[in-house]
C-alpha cells in the first residue's frame, strides 16, 4: 500500500507493506535512525515520536495509521539550527548517558512542556513514566526538563 | 566540564549498531527453542528455503561441517552456536535465516518445521545434583552429572575454630535471584566479508572489541590481522555486552555463506530470554560473634546457578570471580567460603551485571548477615557496623582470604551518610511510629517505616596480569597519545564507552596531566585497527586500568616535551619549571614553551636532542599491581503499606569514595543509574522459571524496571581517599551503587516488616506475603 505522511514537515510518500511499523518506517525507509527500538511493547519508549502533535510509542504503531497525518521525530526537534531547550537541559543536567533512550525520553518531555509550561516535579515523574532509562536514575531527567522549563525560548549560541 | 559526547546524543545522531546501513546488506533472525530441554529429532527447512526473499537457512549441522557449531565462553566451557543434538534453554539457538530484509527473515523462522522430543528440565539449583537429575551436558566427554566445580576460599579449619567457640551463632539461607541487565539497547552485529581482501568488518554490540576480535579469530579460525571490530555507540552494556553470543557468529557465517553484509539485531523478549543473566546464588550464611556485637568470622556456602553453559566473564583463577571478597568491609580474622557452581536448563548465567566479578552477591551476603546479626542482638545496625568497620589505620588492609585492600576511612563515609540522613531523628521518628501502632484505636494502614544500612568495599580493576585474565588474555590495557603539530590531540583507547561518558573524562585525566584544553583532545575508542589492545569495559576497569593508562602516557608526553623544550629554548632540563600547559625557564617565566608550541618544534627541522626522534607521542601498556578498592556507606529509607505490601521510598543516602573525581557531574550521574538499578533488583527485577522450565519474564511487561515514579530523588555525599597505586588515585566508581543499594533496600524493608529475612524482589505480593509469614521463592514464580 502506497502511504503518504508528513515527517518534520516534509511530505513522504512510500509504497509500504500493510504491516510495517512506524519505527521501521522511519528507520529504514526514510533513514530517521534517531527514533531507536527498544521493546516490542510499548514499555520502554526509546521510540516515542509524535503523531498529530501527541507522543505515541512507534514501535506499536503502524505506519498505515500516520498516512494522511503528521509525524515528528527528535531530528525535527531543533528548529534553525538552535537547540530546543529541551535538548539544552539534557546536556546542562547531565540528563543522559548511553543516549539510547534520550529521543523518546525529549519528545516525551518537549510534549509535556508544551502542554504545561512549568510542570512541578511528579507532574514530570508522572510524564516521563512511559520512557525507562537504565542509566541515569531519573534524577538529572528530571533535572533537565525543570531546566527547559525556566528556559522557554531557545537559547542563542547554544553551547552544542 | 559538560558532556562531549551529548551534542551528537540530544540530536538523534547518535550511531548505534543498528543504525549501521550498507549497500547490499542482509537481514536475519533466529529461530529458537521453545523447550528447556528437548532432544532435537529432525529439522526441516525446505519450505524455509523456499521462501523468495531468503537468501541462506543455516542448521547446526551445517555449522558442525565447517567446525561452527560451537564455540568457547568466557569460562573455557562450550556453547553451541545452533544447537545439534539437543537444545538446553528455552530460547536456545536452533537456526538461523539470512534474507532480503527483517520481516522476511522473520517470516521464514515460521516455516523451519522442527521435531523435538522433550526430556525433563532441571530448574531448581538445588535438585541439578540430585541423584537422578537428568544430565544436562551430555555433550561434554564422562560427564555423570550437573556439577560444574566446587571452589573455595579461607580458612575452614580456622573459621571452624572461632565458630565452635563464638557466644552467638546466626546463620540464614538467602537468594540473590536471576536478574538481567537488560540495556535499552539490545545485542546485534553487522558482519561483513570482503572476499577480495578477505578482511572481516564487524560492527557489534560490544564492551571488549580486541577481546571479541581475539575470539572470533579463534572461533571462524579467520586471521586475526584480517578482522576489524568495531562498536560505535553503545547503548547501555551493564556486562551485557561482554560475552559472544551465537548471534554475532552466525552473523559472520552469514556474511561468508551470501558473500553481503549481514545484519543481526536480535529484539527485547530475545535479550531477556537469551542473553547473560546474572546472580543466581543460593546462599548460606553463617555469622559468629561476641554478645556485645564483635564480629569473629564468617562463612558460606554458596549454590550457583550457571544455567546451560558456563559463560561467566571472570578471571579464569577465579572461578566464582571476587566472591571470596566477601568478608565486606569489616574486620574479622576467620572467613570460609565454598561454591558450588551447577548447570540448569536456563540461559546461559552469572555475567558481571554492575558488578566486579560476583562483589554484588558477596555484599550482599555480609550486609544482610551482618543486619540479621543486629537482629538477633537487638543492637543498633549503624552502631554494630561502625563497631566493626575496618579502620584507616588498619590500610593496606589484607583480608582473611589474601586481598590487600588499598586504601580506606569507612568510619568517616558512615558517618558522613548518618550525618545526611539525620539517622538519630528517624530512628526516633521510628519508634514514635511504632509505639503510636499499638495503641488502641490506631489506624491500620499506618505505612510501617523501614531504615536499611549498608556498606560495601568493592575490588575493580581488574586486574593484575599474573593473576587475571579472560580465556588466556591478561587484563593489562593500552593507550597511545599523540600530540598532533598544531597543539591537538588524539588518545587511543582499548576500552568502549557505553554510556559512561569516556570523550569527556579521558580528555580530562590527559588535560589535567598536560594542559591541553580537553576540547583540543578527541578520545578514540571502539574500533580495533585505531586502538590497541585491551581487554575492554566491565567491572568498573576503565578508570583504574585505561585511566592509569592514560595519565602515565601523559606524563610521559610531559617527560619529552621537557626535553624539547629545553633544546628550543637551550637551556638544560633541570633548568625548566611546569605550570600548567608550558615548561619555562625557571625564573624566567616569560621564556617558555607551551604543548602546542613544543609539539611543533617536536614535528619540526629544529634539532632535538640525543634519544628524541621527533614527534610527541606516548604508547603504554598498564598492568596494574593490585585492584583498587572503592567503598560507600547507603542509607534507604522506605514506608511500606501494610495492607497492599507496597514499598515507598522515601529517602535514599549514598556516600561514595572512588578517589578523587575527575568530572564530579559524571560521578553522580553512574551513582544515580547504579542506584536505580539497584533499586529494581531489590523491589522488582526477577527472571522467574515455571518448573518446565518457562521463562516468565520475557518482556518489559513482565520484567519490570524502575521508572521515574519508582526512584526518589537520591541524596549523595563523598568522602575522598585516593588509592596510593593509581596515578592519579582514581578508583572506579560505574558499579558501585548497583552492588551497595541492594542491601541497603532489603534491609530498609525488612527494618519495616521487622523480620529477620525474606527474598527480595519485594513486589507487593512479595512483601505482603512476608508480612504474612508466608515467603516465596523468587526465583520460581509458580509455587
Amino acid at each position: 500500500m502506497r502511504v503518504a505522511i508528513k515527517v518534520n514537515g516534509q511530505e513522504c510518500s512510500s509504497e509500504i507493506e500493510p504491516r510495517l511499523l512506524l519505527v521501521h518506517f522511519l528507520r529504514s525507509t526514510l533513514g530517521l535512525t534517531g527514533t531507536h527500538w527498544g521493546c516490542d511493547t510499548s514499555n520502554c519508549g526509546a521510540c516515542t515520536v509524535w503523531l498529530d502533535g501527541v507522543p505515541v510509542k512507534s514501535c506499536t504503531t503502524l505506519a498505515a495509521m500516520a498516512d494522511g497525518h503528521e509525524v515528528k521525530t527528535i531530528e525535527g526537534l531543533e528548529s534553525s539550527g538552535v537547540l530546543d531547550p529541551v535538548q539544552q537541559g539534557f546536556i546542562e543536567e547531565h540528563g543522559l548517558q548511553c543516549g539510547f533512550c534520550t529521543p523518546g525520553m525529549m519528545m516525551a518531555a518537549r510534549a509535556l512542556l508544551d502542554r504545561n509550561p512549568d510542570p512541578d516535579e511528579a507532574t514530570i515523574r508522572e510524564a516521563i513514566s512511559g520512557n525507562l532509562c537504565r542509566c541515569t536514575g531519573y534524577e538529572n531527567i528530571v533535572r533537565a526538563i525543570r531546566w527547559a522549563a525556566a528556559h522557554q525560548t531557545a537559547q542563542e549560541g547554544a553551547i552544542a | 566540564m559538560l558532556r562531549k559526547e551529548d551534542a551528537r546524543f540530544v540530536r538523534g545522531q547518535g550511531h548505534y549498531v543498528d543504525d549501521v546501513n550498507l549497500p547490499g546488506m542482509l537481514h536475519s533472525a533466529i529461530l529458537r527453542s521453545p523447550y528447556a530441554h528437548a532432544r532435537i529429532v529432525s529439522i526441516d527447512t525446505s519450505a524455509a528455503e523456499a521462501h523468495p526473499k531468503v537468501k541462506a537457512v543455516i542448521t547446526g549441522k551445517m555449522l558442525e561441517d565447517l567446525k561452527l557449531a560451537w564455540m568457547p565462553t568466557l569460562s573455557g566451557d562450550v556453547v553451541a552456536v545452533l544447537a545439534t543434538d539437543k537444545v538446553r534453554f528455552q530460547g536456545q539457538e536452533v537456526a538461523y535465516v539470512v534474507a532480503e530484509d527483517e520481516y522476511s527473515a522473520r517470516d521464514a523462522l515460521e516455516l523451519i518445521e522442527v521435531d523435538y522430543e522433550p526430556l525433563p528440565a532441571v530448574v531448581d539449583a538445588k535438585h541439578a545434583l540430585d541423584p537422578d537429575a537428568p544430565i544436562i551436558r551430555d555433550d561434554l566427554e564422562g560427564r555423570a552429572d550437573n556439577k560444574i566445580y566446587d571452589w573455595e576460599a579461607g580458612d575452614a579449619a580456622a573459621c571452624d575454630e572461632v565458630f565452635s567457640n563464638a557466644e552467638v551463632v546466626v546463620s540464614e539461607d538467602m537468594i540473590y535471584p536471576r536478574v538481567h541487565p537488560a540495556p535499552m539497547e539490545t545485542c546485534g552485529s553487522v558482519a561483513s566479508l570482503d572476499k577480495v581482501t578477505g578482511k572481516l568488518t564487524m560492527w557489534t554490540t560490544t564492551q571488549a572489541p580486541h577481546a571479541h576480535r581475539t575470539i572470533y579469530a579463534l572461533v571462524a579460525g579467520l586471521p586475526e590481522q584480517k578482522i576489524q571490530v568495531i562498536s560505535p555507540d553503545i547503548g547501555g552494556g551493564f556486562g551485557n555486552k561482554v560475552g559472544i553470543y551465537p548471534g554475532y557468529v552466525l552473523s559472520i557465517v552469514g556474511s561468508i555463506v551470501t558473500g553481503a553484509p549481514v545484519k543481526w539485531m536480535e529484539d527485547r523478549s530475545e535479550n531477556l530470554m537469551s542473553t547473560s543473566f546474572a546472580r543466581d546464588y543460593h546462599m548460606h550464611g553463617e555469622i559468629a560473634a561476641t554478645k556485645e556485637g564483635k564480629i569473629l568470622g564468617l562463612r558460606v556456602h554458596v549454590l550457583a546457578d550457571h544455567g546451560a553453559f558456563n559463560g561467566v566473564a571472570q578471571p579464569t583463577k577465579f572461578p566464582a570471580g571476587f566472591f571470596h571478597i566477601f568478608t565486606g568491609s569489616y574486620d574479622y580474622p576467620a572467613a570460609h567460603c565454598k561454591v558450588t557452581a551447577v548447570y540448569t536448563n536456563k540461559a546461559l548465567g552469572g555475567v558481571a551485571y554492575a558488578c566486579s566479578f560476583r562483589i554484588t552477591e558477596a555484599v550482599y551476603l555480609v550486609e544482610r548477615m551482618v543486619t540479621c546479626l543486629a537482629y538477633e542482638l537487638q543492637m543498633d545496625p549503624a552502631e554494630l557496623r561502625m563497631k566493626n568497620l575496618l579502620r584507616p589505620e588498619q590500610f593496606p588492609y589484607m583480608s582473611p582470604t589474601g586481598w590487600e585492600y588499598d586504601s580506606g576511612d569507612y568510619p568517616r563515609a558512615l558517618k558522613e551518610a548518618m550525618r545526611i540522613a539525620g539517622y538519630e531523628d528517624l530512628r526516633a521518628e521510628q519508634a514514635a511510629r511504632r509505639a503510636r501502632a499499638t495503641e488502641p484505636g490506631a489506624d491500620p494502614s499506618t505505612p510501617l517505616m523501614g531504615i536499611g544500612l549498608s556498606f560495601f568495599t568493592e575490588g575493580v580493576g581488574a586486574g593484575p596480569r599474573k593473576h587475571m585474565d579472560i580465556l588466556g588474555l591478561g587484563m593489562a590495557d593500552g593507550c597511545e597519545l599523540r600530540v598532533h603539530p598544531t597543539g591537538k590531540a588524539q588518545l587511543r583507547l582499548s576500552v568502549q564507552t557505553q554510556g559512561q561518558g569516556h570523550e569527556t573524562t579521558f580528555a580530562q585525566i590527559v588535560s589535567h596531566v598536560i594542559g591541553l584544553p580537553p576540547e583540543d583532545i578527541e578520545v578514540v575508542h571502539g574500533d580495533t585497527d585505531n586502538t590497541p589492545f585491551g581487554l575492554g569495559t566491565y567491572g568498573s576497569r576503565s578508570t583504574p586500568v585505561s585511566g592509569a593508562a592514560a595519565a602515565v602516557a601523559a606524563q610521559r608526553i610531559k617527560d619529552k616535551a621537557r626535553v624539547i623544550a629545553a633544546a628550543a629554548l637551550e637551556c638544560s632540563v633541570e633548568d625548566l619549571e611546569w605550570e600548567h600547559g608550558r615548561w619555562y625557564v625557571k625564573g624566567d617565566p616569560s621564556q617558555g614553551k607551551t604543548i602546542a608550541e613544543i609539539a611543533m618544534a617536536a614535528h619540526s627541522s629544529l634539532e632535538l636532542p640525543e634519544g628524541v626522534e621527533g614527534h610527541l607521542d606516548a604508547s603504554v601498556v598498564y598492568n596494574p599491581p593490585n585492584l583498587t578498592y572503592p567503598f560507600g556507606a547507603y542509607i534507604c529509607v522506605v514506608d511500606v503499606d501494610p495492607q497492599t505490601g507496597a514499598v515507598k521510598v522515601r529517602r535514599f543516602i549514598a556516600v561514595d569514595d572512588c578517589g578523587p573525581r575527575i568530572n564530579p557531574m559524571i560521578v553522580e550521574g553512574q551513582v544515580h543509574g547504579g542506584l536505580a538499578d539497584g533499586l529494581g533488583m531489590a523491589l522488582m527485577e526477577v527472571i522467574a522459571f515455571d518448573p518446565d522450565g518457562n521463562n516468565l519474564g520475557g518482556s518489559f511487561m513482565d520484567y519490570l524496571l524502575p521508572t521515574s515514579m519508582e526512584c526518589p530523588s537520591w541524596e549523595l555525599g563523598e568522602t575522598v581517599t585516593p588509592s596510593p597505586h593509581h596515578p592519579i588515585g582514581v578508583k572506579g566508581v560505574g558499579e558501585s551503587a548497583t552492588v551497595g543499594s541492594p542491601p541497603a533496600v532489603v534491609n530498609a524493608v525488612l527494618d519495616a516488616l521487622q523480620i529477620r529475612h525474606a527474598d527480595m524482589p519485594f513486589t507487593p505480593a512479595m512483601t505482603w506475603r512476608a508480612l504474612q509469614g508466608r515467603p516465596m521463592r523468587p526465583d520460581l514464580a509458580i509455587e
